[in-house]
């Protein structure tokens, strides 16, 4: 299927979402006033991946900043990584933030704690 | 008949003006009041983290800062769809946004219309979130982030949950009569300089 090779703006992230090796990423800002508009490609691209994903996925995500409008979304995608999981293959999932970014660490922290595959907190080497 | 209109309409914006000056308070970094639109949104957040470096905030607060301007200005978008049809402002969504500084803190003040019948709920989830723990913040942000349901903006009530947590402060709030459908809602946010 097709990739996804998405340039980041001001206000939306960098998507790089690679079926045949399993590699996803998501870098930048996201915080676009109607982030569903933005994030529904995304999504679709899920769903069809998810029918013939790769035996390991793995998305990155780096961001610096998201609103609240993206949170759900965000979270929307990481429910997706999961039902994939849950149909027996590997998924996971690392969330990078900054040395002293409290507040992305903190976000990253409120994801762990509602997903159910392996969520790792990357603290970024600046 | 144009005669009076034009009279209605300049005693309608002095009135709108008087409801929102006591925003412009402390150093004034940015301000704007008119159309709320995804433009002025671009404007204020290309200027706002140009100055954020210029003042010499600390890096991790300037994120903090950046992070709930851009909640506040996009909270304003999203609520100030509604105006009274007398203010005669040649706007349809109309919003007040200051950013200013004094001494040890960052205020991010912002105005909206809101129909009266909005009120005592929108009040009722500000005291809530005010009178909330950050441990309780935090559950809480995750329960509504968790519940799956999409307000139209995707947001679904996390805003001010958001702003409170990331800034730790109070969020102050005024109701103010306008007419007899309208209020006219003014909250300001303090971000804390100095640890």
């Amino acid at each position: 299927m097709k990739n996804i090779n998405k340039g980041g703006t001001a206000k939306t992230p960098e998507v790089f979402f690679d079926a045949q090796k399993g590699s996803l990423k998501i870098k930048g800002r996201s915080i676009p006033e109607n982030s569903i508009e933005f994030y529904k490609p995304v999504m679709d691209w899920l769903d069809q991946y998810a029918k013939e994903p790769h035996t390991s996925t793995t998305l990155n995500i780096q961001l610096e900043y998201f609103n609240t409008s993206s949170s759900k979304c965000i979270l929307d995608i990481f429910k997706k990584l999961e039902r994939i999981h849950n149909h027996g293959t590997e998924v996971s999932i690392s969330w990078h933030y900054e040395p002293d970014d409290e507040d992305m660490q903190e976000a990253g922290e409120d994801y762990q704690s509602l997903i159910d595959i392996p969520f790792t907190m990357v603290e970024i080497e600046v | 008949m144009n005669t009076v209109l034009y009279a209605n309409s300049t005693i309608m914006i002095a009135k709108v003006k008087r409801l929102f000056k006591e925003l412009y308070q402390g150093d004034i970094l940015y301000e704007y009041h008119g159309n709320i639109t995804s433009d002025s949104i671009d404007n204020v957040l290309a200027f706002i983290e140009d100055k954020l470096v210029q003042l010499e905030v600390k890096p991790s607060l300037q994120k903090k800062a950046f992070s709930v301007i851009v909640e506040s200005i996009q909270n304003l978008y999203h609520n100030s769809d509604e105006n009274p049809v007398d203010i005669q402002t040649e706007t349809d969504k109309f919003g007040v946004f200051v950013i200013s500084k004094h001494d040890d803190n960052i205020s991010i003040s912002s105005g909206n219309f809101i129909k009266k019948e909005k009120t005592k709920i929108l009040k009722a989830r500000i005291d809530q979130v005010n009178s909330l723990s950050p441990d309780e913040l935090k559950f809480l942000y995750r329960e509504i982030l968790n519940n799956n349901e999409f307000s139209d903006q995707g947001g679904g009530g996390l805003g001010l949950i958001d702003i409170a947590r990331k800034t730790g402060n109070e969020l102050k709030y005024s109701f103010r009569d306008f007419n007899d459908k309208f209020d006219f809602l003014t909250m300001v946010i303090h971000i804390t300089l100095n640890d």
